[in-house]
């Protein structure tokens, strides 16, 4: 086991005597191939950094950062949209109570216009009915008293006719009107 | 009989040699797991956000996910006008993570068809500890100016103590890149190596016992088995930890006042 690295150093050191690994040295500690990893580990270290720092890192930032614009540019139009359905549901509902109460007022408005139409007519006709009613009421007066002077004048007639066919006596007029009004107030009486 | 060395999985291996200002630059397996960390994340990464769609895919979730993860880590700890530090933080928590996930690979197809932790070499866990605490002092100090020295001196303690407590902040600053940075090295460390005592406990096992050394194997592949789940928590546990001192030590830089 121990022979191996042995004469693998010593045949190590037999090709390159002056850069061979120190024999028996702990390989993390020996110095002999310091400055060559120094030397590379500056190059590969700045290869890399150059290349993240220029190429890969903008590269995931950008895209973290468009996803991260795109997810608020959607977000904002969802909180547009909303706030706009809200405005419409308010518009709605204020032009629902508008109409609702406007209505209460053309309905209250044409109920009172008809109870005036209808107190209106009603009074129309009844006074027309009433004009109507005095009228035949007159009407029926003046016949009755035309037919009362006109009893007055037949009672008259025939009494005179009646006292010159049975007396011979020739009664005026007048005479014999007074006695048909004597009679026809005792009948009332 | 296999190697069962635990500490073999530790060592380095030049695979191109590489030499610069005298010093050995070599590419080594060590570098080949930088290489492929970087490599894995940012093909991953790019396949994940290939399609940018609006509703994301798993692996879109995925990356979107860390991505918020370390950003709100970040933002919890140091506020929001440490987002600037966003990019550092990220690659800080996703190297580490990454490398330590590529580290969980028994054998990979790769140089020595085992794999490397880089996060296992202190050298490594120390830079990125050291690149953290020069960033904060950097920072805090272009930032505040005279100010940053408020970081030492909190306020409401009396005067007569005020001396020891400011010795005691100046010091548990200077220790911050050796607690930062051995954390995760231990961590990564020991579990691996525990890892892999117990895995060639069955090796050991089978080779001095034969059949039967085998059957009494299954105990000790049993605590492979809960070790392994128990790494991989590790490994992500490490890496945020890492990500989120790193956090608290920036909101200093930002809010030295607190």
């Amino acid at each position: 086991m121990t022979h191996a690295p042995h004469s693998q150093v010593a045949q190590h050191a037999a090709d390159a005597a002056e850069h061979a690994p120190a024999e028996g040295l702990f390989p993390p500690f020996d110095p002999t191939y310091f400055a060559s990893q120094l030397f590379w580990l500056a190059i590969f270290f700045v290869i890399l950094y150059v290349a993240l720092d220029r190429f890969i890192l903008p590269k995931i930032k950008t895209t973290i950062e468009d996803r991260r614009d795109r997810i608020a540019d959607d977000l904002d139009a969802a909180a547009n949209a909303k706030a706009d359905a809200e405005a419409a549901g308010e518009a709605y509902e204020k032009s629902l109570a508008e109409a609702r109460s406007k209505a209460h007022v053309i309905a209250a408005d044409t109920r009172k216009a008809l109870d005036a139409e209808i107190a209106k007519e009603t009074a129309e006709v009844e006074a027309e009915l009433s004009a109507k009613q005095e009228a035949a009421e007159a009407a029926i007066r003046k016949a009755k008293d035309k037919a009362f002077a006109e009893v007055r004048g037949i009672a008259t007639t025939a009494t005179a006719a009646a006292v010159e066919a049975l007396a011979g006596v020739d009664v005026s007029e007048a005479d014999a009107g007074k006695t048909v009004d004597g009679l026809l107030k005792a009948k009332e009486a | 009989m296999a190697d069962t060395n635990p500490i073999k999985q530790f060592e380095v291996h030049e695979l191109v040699p590489f030499e610069a200002f005298g010093l050995n630059l070599a590419f080594t397996n060590s570098s080949f797991f930088m290489m492929l960390t970087t490599l894995v994340t940012i093909v991953l990464f790019t396949l994940a956000m290939s399609s940018r769609a609006l509703v994301p895919n798993r692996s879109q979730s995925v990356a979107e996910i860390i991505y918020g993860f370390v950003a709100d880590m970040l933002r919890s700890t140091a506020g929001n006008d440490a987002l600037r530090f966003f990019p550092f933080v990220f690659t800080l928590f996703i190297f580490i993570l990454v490398a330590n996930m590529l580290g969980m690979f028994p054998y990979f197809p790769g140089p020595g068809l085992h794999s490397f932790t880089i996060t296992s070499h202190l050298i490594v866990t120390v830079a990125l500890a050291m690149l953290v605490w020069l960033t904060v002092i950097v920072y805090g100090v272009f930032k505040n100016g005279a100010k940053f020295l408020k970081l030492f001196v909190p306020s409401g303690v009396p005067g007569y103590i005020l001396p020891f407590v400011v010795f005691i902040e100046v010091i548990s600053f200077i220790s911050r890149p050796v607690s930062h940075s051995v954390r995760l090295f231990a961590n990564m460390l020991a579990g691996h190596i525990l890892l892999k005592v117990f895995a060639g406990f069955i090796v050991m096992l089978g080779a001095g016992l034969g059949v039967g050394g085998y059957f009494i194997g299954i105990a000790p592949f049993a605590m492979t088995l809960g070790l392994t789940a128990l790494e991989f928590l590790v490994a992500f546990l490490q890496a945020y930890v890492f990500a989120i001192l790193t956090c608290i030590y920036l909101s200093d830089a930002l809010h030295p006042g607190h």
